[in-house]
């Protein structure tokens, strides 16, 4: 979920046009209006990156190694 | 809706499965994998997976939804919980329709129990503010990523100074059940997708020991489906080169360590305990239970519960499907006197359970 609005441990995340409140307590990073998180039972649990994000998708969209492919 | 998107994208998981065929048709012999995650095991029946996999690579569902594995006595203790009217039992909404022996909180909620579900677990430590006069009795059923949540509300409750919340523990945690369906020869297993959100909290060392003592691939995975294919792959690759490790495909969620913040709330909180799991039995230090020092918000310790001997529906076929060993449509009950608006076992009822996805989305 998309970040929205951050108010000390409250924040309020977006998916699909759905909004709700969480918390970031549990969370050991920090995090700020925009990032992804990962939302459980009304706690962010974990921030998504970007990064590997981009890395994951590339690793699928890549043509298998050729001895994968005899 | 970015991360979320690209990795359902159809051409790409229909490239994914080509190739995976391609290298399965290099196994030797059939290979099991079990997913671990009431997530993913929805994941597969509601993307079809197992349509795009060949006859020699086949999926199969573990114990890894919370509701389905609580046993039937913890249903018991949640209804005794409701006997008092002076209780609020406030619950996730997936335990409302569990069948415990003589009832389910749905039919004493229709009786007038006051049950009401939350979305978290600190909308029942509100409830209890809300209510100084009335007991607010929490479920607190799930794994790893749960019983974080769980923790932090008991910590808002005691900064509240409330003595009217406290909670009826029934967390487990992960690891243990898989050690055991690995030494089991009648599963076979060759690999696992590990849980995706469990793995936030307790991360990919984790599974380092399992992958140690019986050297079965490990691969933390997402639950988009390109992320189950890709988690697919990757076992793969490791049968076809003899290979065991760990591996993270969920990076972008999940790192090596997890999370240490949820963990040392959690551990605060909670102490391992033995705990009985729905078709495992009982699992040594498989459940949390609440420390000690925090007795005043165990249900356990703050109620006295009339809870009637357990009576299990010798039809119900529920264990042997968490143990992977039976596929929902092979059980008589499936579809016929099991359902979701009628569920005889658990795991029809939760949407993460393997019979309600099975139901929901069919082969």
């Amino acid at each position: 979920m998309k970040i929205l609005s951050k108010d000390g441990d409250s924040i309020v995340a977006e998916v699909d046009g759905v909004q709700k409140e969480a918390s970031v307590m549990l969370l050991g990073e920090d995090v700020s209006v925009g990032d992804y998180v990962i939302v459980h039972a009304g706690f962010a649990i974990s921030r998504l990156d970007e990064e590997y994000a981009e890395e994951t998708l590339r690793l699928m969209r890549e043509v298998f190694a050729s001895e994968d492919m005899a | 809706m970015k991360f979320q998107d690209e990795f359902r994208d159809r051409a790409l998981v229909q490239n994914m499965a080509t190739n995976i065929r391609r290298m399965a048709e290099r196994l030797k012999a059939p290979v099991n994998f079990m997913e671990v995650c009431g997530t993913h095991t929805m994941s597969i029946y509601q993307y079809g997976i197992r349509s795009l996999l060949p006859d020699n690579v086949r999926l199969v569902s573990g114990p890894g939804c919370p509701v389905c594995v609580t046993p039937i006595g913890y249903v018991d203790k949640a209804l005794a919980c409701t006997a008092d009217s002076r209780n609020i039992v406030a619950t996730f909404g997936d335990m409302l329709r569990v069948p415990g022996s003589h009832s389910s909180l749905m039919e004493e909620r229709a009786k007038g129990a006051d049950i009401r579900i939350v979305y978290s677990p600190l909308d029942a430590v509100s409830l209890a503010k809300n209510n100084p006069e009335r007991l607010v009795v929490f479920l607190g059923v799930g794994f790893e990523t749960t019983a974080p949540t769980i923790a932090a509300s008991i910590l808002e409750a005691g900064r509240q100074n409330l003595t009217n919340y406290c909670v009826l523990a029934s967390h487990k945690t992960m690891p243990v059940p898989m050690d055991i369906l690995t030494g089991d020869p009648e599963l076979n297993l060759k690999g696992y997708l590990c849980p995706a959100h469990v793995s936030t909290v307790i991360g990919g060392n984790a599974y380092k020991p399992l992958v140690e003592k019986y050297h079965i691939p490990c691969v933390v995975t997402g639950f988009e489906p390109a992320d189950v294919m890709q988690g697919i792959e990757m076992l793969l690759a490791q049968v076809l080169s003899g290979d065991s490790r760990v591996e993270i495909q969920y990076s972008r969620a999940v790192s090596w360590e997890g999370n240490p913040k949820a963990r040392a709330i959690l551990r605060q909180f909670f102490e391992p305990r033995d705990a009985v799991w729905r078709g495992l039995g009982v699992l040594p230090g498989s459940g949390l239970a609440i420390r000690a020092e925090y007795r005043n918000f165990d249900a356990e310790h703050v109620l006295t519960l009339d809870v009637p001997e357990t009576l299990e529906n010798p039809a119900c076929l529920c264990g042997e499907v968490l143990k992977g060993k039976l596929p929902p449509f092979d059980c008589p009950l499936f579809s016929t006197l099991c359902t979701p608006e009628s569920p005889v076992g658990a795991c029809m009822v939760s949407s993460e359970g393997t019979c309600a996805a099975a139901y929901k989305y069919g082969r």
